[in-house]
């Protein structure tokens, strides 16, 4: 199948510190991808870097075809590219049920009505009553963000993410901070996405990994040293080093 | 889709009625309306003049408590709308009250696109700092062409019509005061509507966290654009409302005393309410009359006090914080 998201050559230096080194990546609609890396590897700097939240010093990024190298952050939202924040970023005072019907409204392009609320649209509310009931925040739909649990929180990032009915999704530490018991709501989530989005999740939790990639990349210092099957990631020989040499919890890869 | 649709039986609706307090609104202002005719019948020109300077703040607390825009050059949106139905009478002859009315909302809506397209240029004190050039600007400009608006001397020759060719303006005010009551309502009850609009939702998020909002794919400077020329429009009524019932234009009108006394009155009320920026408005000004008649020279003092106080002990504002402290007492008590 044809690439929806490639990413060529891609460069990026903070100072002298070279922190994306000659990234290339190309994902099919449905891929299921793992990216891991010790902590600092580069990797929430490459979600940054082909979101268009900070520029890069060289390369090409490329979504359905199209090189999107300058286009803005918002023009590559438009076109299908979408992420959650390795923390979340939430409104503290607006409600599950705002911000889905929000990212909805915005989706369908009527975020600038000035008048009405989606609590009266009919199709924006079915929109936002599914995701809710899929993530299981239902109950939660109309409680503010800030009196709600971190994990919740978590989901709600991906629901927010979904209602904009993404191509490609970036999905930065999608578990980090989620307690043990919480964790299985998330990968039911994961499990669930849309067959054809391709998704490129970060995260440290091997276990997650393995249950949800197809493929894993792992990048160390910029740089990726291993592109290929989950099953062969433990057995490279360079990503038993990366891991070895600067990362205490080698044994979740080991 | 037919799961959607069952879906949506299932998630119950928030409470609380909207309408209700809309409703509640409405009638608070016109009791406050009624109380201040009935008891100050001698000063309905002081009261006209709150409710222009509520229209202001109103406008402020669109941008400012609403999308985190910190400003203190607001009165150039004002100063634009009184300065332009002013002109409209006093120079071209159109004394029809709703046409001068209209001008003013148009100016007021140019000024805060121009505004809006200087400052969101920038961000936190540069973006402050910017605020307060605009209206030292808006104020020379006006101080110089004053072969338009009189300059220092002030804008003279304002003569509206009467009200649908019926009620004059008269020398007590009446008049000046219950269109001022109704421009008012008309105003409180669109902007009820616009804050929980989808693009009042929106800005709530870009106030919050504007790089959120970009992840989202919308942008938050489009949306604050269209924000500041609908609150120009909004302190242009206000503007308008000035100069039909005073009939005269002062410099002051395009100053940044203006400008900083309406954020003053907004904080003391309440950052992000409209309830808040109507009590801020009427406290402060009715201290001011007041205070400042019966201590002329401790009134500031005074003022400050207040301010000190209110920013240390209830920094929500006064309307703010007691609404606060009512849903509290109602939550508890269910
Ligand atoms: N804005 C920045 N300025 C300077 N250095 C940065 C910046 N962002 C990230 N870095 C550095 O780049 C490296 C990679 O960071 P990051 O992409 O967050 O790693 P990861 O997500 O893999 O843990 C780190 O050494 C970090 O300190
Ligand atoms: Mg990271």
């Amino acid at each position: 199948m044809s690439a929806v998201f490639e990413v060529k050559n891609l460069k990026r230096s903070f100072g002298g510190l070279v922190v994306t080194n000659d990234v290339s990546i190309s994902m099919a609609p449905g891929d299921r991808v793992a990216l891991i890396g010790p902590n600092g590897a580069g990797k929430t700097t490459f979600v940054n870097l082909v979101t268009g939240t900070i520029p890069p010093s060289s390369g090409e990024v490329r979504l359905g075809g199209e090189t999107v190298t300058k286009v803005d952050a918002i023009g590559r939202v438009r076109r299908g590219l979408v992420r959650s924040f390795q923390v979340t970023r939430l409104f503290q005072d607006m409600t599950p049920a705002e911000h889905v019907g929000l990212a909805v409204l915005q989706r369908s392009g009527r975020a600038g009505r000035l008048f009405g609320s989606f609590l009266t649209m009919p199709d924006v509310m079915a929109e936002v009553s599914e995701l809710l009931e899929k993530l299981g925040l239902a109950e939660l739909a109309h409680r503010k963000v800030s009196e709600i649990a971190y994990g919740q929180q978590r989901l709600l990032e991906i629901a927010v993410a979904l209602a904009l009915k993404p191509k490609v999704l970036l999905l930065d530490e999608p578990a980090a901070g989620v307690p043990q018991s919480d964790t299985g709501r998330i990968e039911q989530a994961l499990a669930d996405l849309p067959k054809d989005l391709a998704v490129l999740m970060i995260e440290h939790d091997m276990d997650l990994v393995f249950r949800f990639a197809k493929r894993v990349i792992v990048l160390a210092a910029g740089t990726i040293i291993f592109d290929g099957l989950p099953a062969d990631v433990t057995k490279d020989a360079r990503v038993r080093e990366a891991y070895l040499g600067s990362y205490a919890h080698a044994s979740h890869v080991a | 889709m037919t799961v959607a649709m069952n879906n949506q039986t299932t998630l119950s609706r928030p409470r609380g009625g909207s309408f209700k307090r809309d409703l509640i609104g409405v009638i608070v202002i016109i009791v406050f309306a009624a109380l201040g005719y009935v008891l100050f019948p001698d000063n309905l020109a002081l009261l006209t003049r709150i409710l222009a300077v509520a229209l202001l703040v109103l406008s402020l607390d669109l941008v400012t408590g609403y999308c985190g825009v910190a400003t203190l050059g607001h009165a150039a949106l004002f100063g634009s709308g009184a300065y332009a139905a002013g002109i409209l009478s006093a120079h071209y002859g159109i004394n029809d009250p709703f046409l001068m009315t209209m001008g003013g909302i148009g100016a007021g809506a140019v000024a805060g696109l121009l505004c809006a397209v200087i400052m969101l240029r920038a961000h936190g004190l540069p973006q402050l700092v910017l605020s307060i050039a605009l209206i030292y600007l808006f104020h020379e400009f006006a101080n110089k062409a004053s072969s338009w608006t009189g300059g220092s001397d002030g804008l003279a020759g304002i003569m509206p019509d009467a009200v649908f060719g019926i009620y004059e303006f008269d020398l007590y005010g009446h008049t000046a005061y219950f269109f001022g009551i109704a421009l008012l309502l008309i105003v409180f009850v669109l902007l009820r509507i616009l804050v929980r609009s989808p693009f009042g939702m929106l800005c709530r998020g870009i106030k919050e966290d504007p790089l959120r909002i970009r992840a989202m794919g919308a942008s938050p400077n489009a949306a604050l654009t269209k924000m500041y020329v609908i609150s120009g429009a909004v302190a242009g009524t206000g503007g308008a409302l000035s100069a039909i019932s005073t009939q005269v234009v002062a410099l002051d009108a395009l100053s940044f005393t203006q400008s900083a006394e309406a954020l003053v009155m907004l904080v003391l009320g309440g950052t992000g309410s409209l309830f808040g920026a109507l009590a801020g408005t009427l406290i402060f000004m009715l201290f001011e009359d007041y205070v400042s008649a019966a201590n002329p020279f401790h009134w500031l003092t005074m003022v400050g006090v207040l301010l000190i106080a209110v920013v240390l002990f209830a920094p929500k504002g006064i309307y703010g914080t007691a609404a606060a402290y009512f849903s509290r007492r109602r939550e508890g008590s269910q």
